[in-house]
């Protein structure tokens, strides 16, 4: 097997959690919201608007740092029109999400065309650099592929733990577990489920923004249209494929980026054997399979896509 | 304040809301106009201009509309029976691929080769839909996911076919496949332009498609499926059964759309043969809430802007992707007004 002889290099596995990090922004996001009962198909143009406002923030001289905040901010915007549609208005969630995709593609593309018109080679931002942590960088292996990441990184991961505490250890959890499964029974307790709902989307869009976010300070030093490259949507089926766990979600995404970069490295070994698009298809083959092997059993939240109405069943 | 369905709801009411929602994107987009440094009353008149201004102009419009009839009305078919089916744009290139795998040495008659490609095609888009369709009605997936995420491997697919096995020898090197037969070519319908004969193929398929499901037993179903899917079951109708047909018409209906692009327009497979049809189709039927001669009316509207936007980039200094912008916007203002039609807020 010296085809996969690349499993040896530090290289490989660092590329894999590089990957995997903007995964694990978006699924983490998804699955906050739809915990909550609200699907979110505005991931995908929610990445695309980080993608695009926190490297513009960057390139118009703003901090890395505050380029994430920006993104967020982005995302929380989003998630604030999502929650008025969905959650006060209680419109489709699908139709209300998929607008929010297009609005965010587009006017990404739009804000971008409009600031940088004569842009034809992309130009760059100083991204942020690998970290260098005295000590955790120096462990052979482990240090490299996980502590010689960039800060953004080691951030999806804090955020795994934090989410996954906050869900199932603490009140707050339980009540944004509980809006989505049984609304009526949180508002029997005299809590609010818009400001729950609200709540989730936006954290959740939030954490959507900051990954696309990371592909252009992070992964990448420039933007270009269609950036995004349907990452959102396999965020959507790595939530189910997740059963709706912060973990399960952090080991899904890493499997998939693995799966992703094994195809990149098997690519450019094998060369022209095979064609090239059949590599660039597996991801999104590789989604709709885990797709069809979760779902089966797949214990959606109960309350997913069911507007709630005061005073109505 | 608190919500509460309205008893009654009017024909009426509800154009009115529409017209009020796309007034409403209109008057928002006009803000990115501002912006941009020009006056936005300028803008929209360049835009008017640019997409109905001229004989040419009207005929760029209708040609441009064509497609997203078709798109449009399988959206509206889908999600009537509450089928999330996203993935017009997979469906278009399939019905475009079977054009040009049967279409180019056919064999057949000259004036049987059009209604033969249409057909084939719209089967073959019809059982490609089938795919994430039975996948949700056996095996419970999300068939907003499968839909979605199918439309960026057809298009890898059509990538390999016309960089690869299809790639035109006599196409000086440009990735597109060999022409459809002179006898598959769309007749034009006005001299000088490339109005087709699809934009006829699409509004006798907007009547159909209305004749269908206001009519049939199936179409029927179809919205009582889609309405309640539960006192569907408990009244008889065979709901997995009514999805599957709406999955045929649907996925067919998507397909349809790349024949006529592709027999109408350009003759051959090329990557960017849709720039988005599937998709826009969506808005299409959203603006026309899901109504099949609505989604006539929303697909001119819609390629108005798209014709018109062109116009404006050129005469004005912004990008024309505010097309985009302005039909995503018209999606969101139409949702939120259609809420009107059916609630009101009371203090």
């Amino acid at each position: 097997m010296a085809l996969l002889q690349f499993l040896l290099e530090t290289g490989f596995w660092v590329a894999m959690v590089r990957m995997a990090t903007p995964l694990i922004f978006g699924t983490l996001g998804e699955l906050i919201c739809e915990r909550a009962g609200v699907l979110n198909l505005g991931i995908e143009g929610i990445m695309a608007a980080g993608c695009m406002g926190g490297w513009m923030w960057v390139y118009l001289g703003g901090t890395l740092w505050g380029g994430v905040a920006f993104a967020a901010g982005i995302g929380v915007a989003f998630g604030l029109i999502h929650s008025l549609f969905t959650v006060f208005l209680g419109l489709s969630q699908h139709v209300s999400g998929l607008g929010l995709t297009m609005l965010g593609s587009s006017l990404s593309a739009f804000v971008f065309r409009m600031l940088l018109p004569k842009a034809t080679t992309p130009p760059k931002i100083v991204p942020f650099a690998p970290l260098e942590l005295p000590g955790l960088s120096q462990i052979p292996f482990i240090g490299e592929v996980f502590f010689s990441q960039t800060a953004l990184t080691l951030l999806a991961v804090a955020l795994v733990v934090t989410v996954a505490y906050v869900l199932f250890k603490t009140p707050l959890g339980l009540a944004f577990r509980m809006v989505g499964e049984n609304p009526m029974a949180v508002e029997a307790q005299g809590l609010s489920v818009f400001g729950l709902r609200t709540a989730a989307v936006c954290a959740g869009s939030a954490m959507m923004a900051v990954g696309g976010a990371f592909l252009t300070l992070s992964a990448f030093d420039a933007y270009y249209i269609g950036m995004v490259n349907g990452r959102g949507w396999i965020c959507i089926a790595l939530v189910v494929f997740s059963s709706w766990k912060p973990y399960k979600a952090l080991l899904g995404c890493l499997l998939f980026a693995a799966f992703d970069a094994i195809q990149m490295r098997v690519q450019q070994q094998a060369g022209m054997a095979i064609p090239y698009q059949l590599y660039l298809a597996l991801p999104y083959i590789f989604s709709i399979l885990a797709l069809i092997i979760m779902s089966r059993k797949a214990a959606y939240p109960k309350a997913l896509l069911i507007p709630f109405r005061k005073g109505e069943r | 304040m608190r919500i509460e369905p309205r008893q009654a709801q009017s024909v009426a009411r509800t154009v009115l809301a529409l017209v009020l929602a796309v007034a409403a994107a209109l008057g928002i987009c006009s803000l990115l106009i501002l912006w941009s440094g020009a006056s936005p009353v300028q803008g929209w008149i360049l835009m008017v201009k640019g997409a109905l201004g001229s004989k040419f102009a009207l005929s760029e419009t209708l040609t441009r509309a064509t497609p997203l009839i078709f798109t449009g009305l399988a959206a509206a078919v889908a999600f009537r029976a509450r089928l999330w089916n996203i993935g017009g744009e997979g469906q278009f290139y399939i019905g475009a691929c079977m054009a040009i795998l049967l279409g180019t040495d056919t064999g057949l008659p000259p004036w049987a080769v059009i209604p033969y490609l249409f057909l084939a095609g719209a089967l073959a888009g019809g059982l490609f839909l089938l795919i994430p369709t039975l996948l949700k009605t056996h095996m419970n997936v999300d068939e907003v996911v499968t839909t979605l995420l199918l439309n960026f491997v057809v298009l890898l697919f059509v990538n390999w076919l016309v960089f690869g096995p299809w790639k035109d020898p006599m196409a000086m090197g440009w990735p597109q496949s060999a022409p459809v037969v002179d006898a598959a070519a769309l007749p034009i319908l006005m001299a000088k332009t490339r109005l087709h004969l699809g934009f006829v193929l699409g509004v006798g398929a907007a009547v159909l498609i209305w004749l269908f499901m206001d009519r049939t037993v199936w179409g029927f179903e179809i919205r009582a499926v889609g309405a309640n899917p539960k006192a569907s079951r408990f009244a008889g109708m065979p709901v997995n059964a009514t999805i599957i047909r709406t999955a045929l018409v649907s996925g067919g209906l998507a397909a349809m759309a790349g024949v006529s692009e592709l027999l109408g327009v350009k003759g051959y497979l090329t990557t960017d043969l849709s720039p988005g049809f599937g998709y826009t189709g969506i808005v299409v039927a959203m603006l026309a809430a899901l109504h099949p001669l609505g989604v006539v009316v929303s697909a001119l509207f819609v390629a108005m802007i798209y014709i018109g936007a062109d116009a404006m980039s050129r005469g004005i200094n912004i990008s024309n992707y505010i097309a985009d912008v302005t039909t995503a916007v018209s999606l969101l203002a139409v949702l939120a007004a259609l809420f009107f039609t059916k609630y009101r807020i009371k203090r």
